[in-house]
């Protein structure tokens, strides 16, 4: 459904073949395609207005970088605005005595509790001790449900049912906290409506009795246009000290963190990418940029790469790529990597462009589809591996025989493999390649 | 037992004084402000502009909201229309287009057991619904039963079954983990046999339509209703957080495909968020409202009206 910024820019500057320095009108065309793609990632307008006056002003009359086209230019150009509106990520506040208050606040539904266990667990990784506070008691089975979570990550849970009144709760818990040496006190706040008078009340009173060092809003990814005035809402009862971005993991392009984060000025702490309890992931504004900008999410896949592919290998590899060397028997190697990594759909969804492409493909698709191929390469000799041309009809009816397919599926991957051969060339000059070879192979 | 159901002028006034309730901050927020873009002298080109932005911050969407503009610019122009409240009645005309009139629901008609399967992702409101529909149809006479089909989520067992508690309603549960495909099984051969229900409403985990194999899962249990009923589920509604921006589509899109969705519940309406969603959601996707939630309680609903919807939303 969505291109990325940078495809859309490419076809409006393909029209200008411009060169040289971008034009007032040049820069004009580009951002109203900046403007869509941001609106289109849900970024409030008003901070939309803000951001393209930015990023005029700094574009206009800019020398296209030799090494860039002009698309990429002004990409770059929105991708250092963002940043800057993204800010630095930041930690958690531990400094002075424990136990430190954190207080998590929020809409209804916006997945404060499950938060709130994320934060113990990780927590519990650096050696701190929380204590979570169940004070919502207002949503049906909200205690319970802390408990619960308390119980499987065998953290404790202060919890007084739902007679007694938040605030008292809080009180008693504070107290716990202190006698029990704990390094952390987590407080899980009932959703509220931040034009709720009554209820915005009350997170003030529990803000006066628990001094929280952090009151941190935990805000969907797939906020609208509402986010600023909820974040405002907020941050002017009680005064935020950090942000927490859910439901990462959907599809969501999370413009609503860069609304929050300009109206409110304090920092993104922490992603949550998932329903399991370890789902939690410090913020990196340059992923969470390019995601906005529906560039996919290289770098998380780079570090993904990272833990699990042998460096020195991945080096040849690279080589090999860049020079065109790359044979089927690196391909069988490659995808053998790739499948330690997880699931290929997973995978495919980082790469720039390929986000939305992928969900077509049902993993059990692609991953029949690797096991097929698997299956070719590894009824071909080596010197067949290593030199596709020797493949005759002969050798293709036997490799077909051995691996359980036939002529025309060998076929197919061996044009699929020539293709991607080229593509590798020209994604190594910077070309758009990988998208193409991608949905190509999983046809 | 039809009478039941049709809505009496009370019960319909009721609705309607809920909606407007709802809205009237969206009324100031928003279409306050374009019933002040009208005021202000001529219609310029820059007028036109700052109603698309208007309709952008509604969350209508840049595509819908372009259209829609463009559409009332050329009405407006062709019909001649100088007064500011005949460009009013226009929009209004042209934001009731988008959302048609749609096809009655299939809930009434007479059948053994009704079976209404509730989807939609984390939070946006599923349970809290279902036990809102729970009390509605129970109003309107209906024997209805719930199903506990969100066995994943902690406690969420317990939180319908406060609901059950609270609406006098049955609810039908296994154990934490079960499968959700046997739960429904049970569930309706329990409807069938032993509770005589009309209606099972089926509450299911919140899952993000992203995740392929929570959407086997729910296409799973979809199956389950259509062997075990004639013609089940006779009603899927999505669950929609009126929060939600333009991922709402993606949301109704996806859900649509995997468990073929028949309508939208609207929540959280009583916050400042327009729903302008809904628009965008009908007019891509054909998929209508059928009620919206107007708070936490379970009497803070209302079925959906187009014409209140957007009256309430101009007026
Ligand atoms: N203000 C307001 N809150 C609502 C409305 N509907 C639901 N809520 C609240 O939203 C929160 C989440 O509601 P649930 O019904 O638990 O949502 P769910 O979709 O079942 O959530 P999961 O099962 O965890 O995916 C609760 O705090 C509800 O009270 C509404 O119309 N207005
Ligand atoms: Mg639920």
């Amino acid at each position: 459904m969505f291109e990325s910024l940078q495809t859309k820019l490419n076809a409006v500057f393909e029209k200008l073949a411009s060169r040289g320095r971008l034009s007032e009108q040049d820069v004009d065309l580009a951002l109203r395609e900046v403007r869509l793609a941001l609106l289109e990632a849900d970024v409030n307008f008003k901070v939309v207005k803000q951001l393209v006056a930015r990023v005029r002003e700094r574009a206009v009359g800019v020398e296209v970088m030799q090494s860039l086209t002009p698309a990429q230019q002004v990409v770059k150009i929105v991708h250092e605005e963002l940043l800057k509106t993204l800010g630095e990520p930041a930690r958690l506040d531990m400094s002075g005595p424990a136990p430190h208050v954190v207080m998590l606040v929020g809409l209804q539904g916006s997945g404060k509790t499950t938060t709130a266990a994320k934060l113990a667990l990780s927590l519990r990784k650096s050696n701190k001790r929380a204590l979570l506070v169940a004070a919502d008691t207002y949503r049906p089975a909200a205690v319970t449900q802390l408990e619960v979570l308390g119980k499987q990550l065998d953290i404790p849970v202060h919890s007084e049912g739902t007679k007694i009144s938040p605030p008292e709760i809080v009180r008693h818990a504070l107290q716990r906290g202190r006698e029990g040496a704990y390094d952390v006190v987590i407080l899980d706040t009932a959703g509220r409506l931040q034009i709720s008078e009554e209820m915005m009340h009350e997170l003030e009173e529990i803000q006066a009795l628990a001094h929280p060092q952090e009151i941190l809003l935990v805000a969907d990814a797939m906020t609208g246009q509402e986010a600023v005035n909820v974040a405002k809402g907020f941050h002017e009862r009680v005064k935020l000290t950090g942000l927490i971005l859910t439901k990462v993991d959907g599809d969501a392009r999370g413009g609503a963190a860069i609304s929050m984060r300009e109206v409110t000025g304090v920092p993104i702490k922490f992603l949550c990418v998932g329903e399991k309890t370890d789902a939690i992931e410090p913020f990196y504004p340059d992923r969470l940029a390019s995601r906005i900008l529906g560039m996919g999410d290289m770098l998380s896949l780079i570090e993904k790469a990272g833990e699990t592919v042998d460096r020195a290998a991945a080096e040849t590899m690279t080589r090999k790529l860049v020079k065109g060397q790359f044979d089927l028997e690196d391909f069988l190697k490659q995808l053998q990597q790739i499948k330690k990594m997880g699931p290929l759909s997973q995978l495919l969804e980082m790469i720039p462009g390929m986000g939305r492409a992928t969900k077509d493909l049902a993993p059990d698709v692609t991953d029949k589809q690797v096991r097929r191929i698997e299956a070719i390469i590894n009824s071909m000799t080596i010197d067949e591996r290593r030199d596709p041309h020797l493949m005759n009809a002969g050798r293709k009816r036997r490799v077909a025989r051995g691996s359980g397919t036939t002529v025309p599926e060998i076929n197919d991957l061996l044009n699929q493999f020539r293709q991607m051969q080229r593509l590798m060339k020209q994604m190594s000059s910077g070309g758009r390649g990988l998208r193409g070879a991608f949905s190509d192979m999983f046809r | 037992m039809f009478g039941l159901f049709r809505k009496t002028a009370a019960q319909q006034a009721e609705d309607d004084a809920k909606i407007q309730a709802s809205l009237s901050k969206t009324r100031q927020g928003f279409f306050g402000r374009i019933t002040t873009i009208f005021q202000a002298n001529e219609v310029t080109d820059e007028t036109w502009d700052e109603l698309e932005e208007l309709l952008i911050q509604a969350d209508l969407g840049i595509n819908t909201a372009s259209q829609l503009v463009a559409h009332l610019r050329e009405r407006v122009q062709r019909e001649r229309l100088k007064r500011v409240e005949d460009v009013r009645a226009v929009l209004k005309d042209e934001l009731l287009k988008l959302l048609a009139a749609p096809p009655v629901m299939t809930i009434d008609e007479p059948r053994l057991l009704t079976v209404m399967l509730i989807v939609g992702v984390n939070g946006s409101g599923k349970t809290t619904s279902i036990a809102k529909l729970a009390r509605y149809y129970k109003a309107r006479g209906k024997k209805v039963v719930l199903a506990a089909a969100d066995t994943f989520r902690a406690a969420a067992i317990d939180q319908i079954k406060i609901w059950g508690e609270r609406t006098g309603v049955e609810v039908i549960a296994q154990a934490p983990g079960a499968d959700p495909g046997a739960v429904v099984y049970d569930a309706i051969r329990a409807s069938q046999e032993t509770r005589q229900a009309e209606l099972l409403i089926i509450d299911t985990a919140g899952r993000l339509h992203t995740k392929y194999n929570l959407m086997k899962e729910l296409e799973k249990v979809r199956a389950v209703c259509a062997r075990q009923v004639h013609d089940a589920p006779h009603e899927t509604l999505l669950v929609l957080d009126a929060t939600t921006g333009q991922n709402a589509i993606s949301q109704a899109k996806h859900f649509k495909e995997a468990v073929q969705v028949t309508g939208i519940i609207l929540t959280k309406l009583d916050g400042t968020a327009k729903g302008g969603i809904v628009f965008a959601i009908e007019q891509e996707l054909g998929l209508p409202v059928r009620f919206v939630g107007t708070g936490e309680k379970a009497d803070d609903f209302a079925e959906f009206e187009p014409k209140a919807f957007v009256d309430a939303i101009l007026d």
